[in-house]
């Protein structure tokens, strides 16, 4: 048989005013994990045109590193990733306070998987395109940036969205280093409260309403910069 | 016999002289020997069955094929491995590809003076008063803040020339221009290519479309299994082809205009 718990959430006895007393607290995790995911995307979206760029140079020493980069990063936990950053860097002199870390960690994670989305639009691109530039004159790095990228960028653009989208949850793994973001002031005002169910069902909202927002920000740049018309 | 056509560049500068130029693909051999030699203002048509090395031949001169021996010289300039000398050929050779190749995230303008802004490093007003004399020349200035998707193919690949034209070749290559246009497109293209033959523009041209080689050409190479197997005017080509498979080559070209 059976039993619900005895100490189930009951939901007549839900308290929300902890959560509105908080609201302060909570509307600056919202703007700092927005920060951060803006900076994460913007990064990682520099580091993967760059890898590719790189990856594509026809130089093995510019390419190597890029492989290896994105097998390592690809391959290992985010997680371990930003400990790594966080606890082991300082042993060799580097030292990174939690937001620049998780910033970092962010853009370094989300740019190998840039790389990897980026490779397939470049790929996807006619090679009449890249011949066309070489006859007139065009250099392997003039033909790169003017004639592949924007259209490699706008063909791989809604993975690339729903990417940046993953980006932006994952920051939630940056509390783990104490970066001041929303999960980490959930847990704090949990942790202070012992409100959990409130507490993670409003910043689960948050998160949601988060989303839209970098998604409905990712929707304006890719109108502006890929709304040429289609072949 | 050289016609008038012929004696009117034959004292004229060497703009192309391609030498014993050999190319494989893997086991295939692709271009078996082949030498080439165009004058000045001279216009050839390189015709041949498909997969007769005719394209490969003019992918050569501007080095978008490498060959496996043999010398290419253009405008004087010997193209070795170094990336200068393909640099300095491509830009005094303009070319032109059957499927247009513009750049769809470009506006019509802004495909012109690319080139002209990146490799030759005119500002942009400058380039787009080049851009705009050129594209009024193939009667499209009036697309020019257009994309290219939004031009018909025949548009389109006057758009194309106009596009190598901005950068003021020596010498313009065109590579079957017309093939994959719409049959009613064919025409404003060709008349396109015989304005510019008109002017004197130095032009090699692959192409089925005979009228437009009896017209401009001043000779006709007919190409097959990697090898120039007759060259000789256009007019003697027509009228008495000499190999047996240039006759079935025409037999199968005539049979449909």
């Amino acid at each position: 048989m059976f039993l619900w718990p005895k100490q189930g959430i009951s939901l007549n006895k839900l308290n929300y005013s902890i959560v509105i007393e908080r609201w302060e607290d909570l509307l600056n995790g919202v703007l700092f994990t927005l920060a951060l995911s803006a900076a994460g995307i913007f990064l990682a979206l520099v580091i993967g045109v760059v890898g590719v760029a790189m990856h594509r140079s026809g130089s093995g020493m510019l390419r190597v590193p890029v492989v290896m980069f994105v097998e390592l990063i690809r391959n290992t936990p985010f997680l371990v990733q930003i400990f790594f950053l966080f606890f082991a860097l300082p042993l060799v002199g580097i030292r990174l306070g939690p937001t620049v870390t998780a910033i970092i960690a962010l853009a370094i994670n989300g740019g190998a998987y840039s790389i990897e989305i980026i490779r397939g639009g470049v790929d996807s691109i006619p090679r009449g395109q890249i011949e066309a530039g070489a006859a007139l004159g065009l250099s392997r790095r003039q033909i790169f940036g003017d004639i592949i990228l924007i259209p490699a960028l706008r063909a791989v653009y809604p993975a690339l969205s729903s990417q940046f989208i993953l980006l932006t949850l994952t920051s939630s793994v940056c509390s783990s280093i104490s970066a001041n973001e929303l999960t980490h002031v959930a847990q704090r005002i949990e942790s202070e409260t012992f409100r959990s169910f409130e507490v993670y069902f409003t910043i689960t909202g948050l998160y949601l309403l988060i989303s839209w927002l970098i998604m409905a920000a990712l929707s304006t740049l890719g109108n502006r910069h890929f709304s040429y018309p289609n072949q | 016999m050289p016609t008038e056509k012929q004696l009117s560049v034959s004292d004229n500068e060497v703009l192309i002289e391609l030498k014993k130029i050999n190319k494989w693909y893997g086991g295939f051999h692709a271009l078996k020997n082949v030498d080439l030699t165009v004058r000045k203002g001279e216009r050839i048509v390189l015709c041949g069955p498909s997969g007769s090395g005719k394209s490969t031949l003019i992918r050569c001169i501007n080095h978008l094929e490498e060959i496996k021996d043999g010398s290419i010289r253009v405008a004087g300039q010997e193209i070795d491995k170094a990336a200068k000398s393909i640099e300095t050929v491509r830009r005094e050779v303009g070319m032109v590809f059957q499927s247009f190749n513009l750049f769809p995230h470009l506006k019509i303008i802004d495909n012109c003076t690319l080139a002209l802004r990146r490799v030759k490093g005119i500002p942009r007003l400058e380039a787009e008063e080049f851009a705009r004399k050129y594209l009024d020349r193939v009667h499209i200035l009036e697309q020019a803040d257009k994309y290219p998707a939004q031009l018909s193919g025949g548009q389109q690949q006057r758009v194309a020339i106009a596009r190598a034209l901005c950068m003021e070749p020596k010498v313009m290559l065109f590579d079957e221009p017309t093939s994959a246009l719409d049959p009613e497109m064919v025409k404003e293209v060709l008349d396109t290519m015989i304005g510019l033959a008109e002017d004197g523009m130095t032009m090699i041209c692959v192409t089925h479309e005979m009228g437009f080689a009896r017209q401009v050409g001043h000779r006709i190479l007919f190409m097959a299994d990697g090898e120039i197997l007759e060259e000789t005017t256009p007019e003697a080509f027509f009228k008495n082809p000499q190999h047996d498979r240039a006759k079935a080559f025409l037999g199968e070209i005539l049979a449909h205009h």
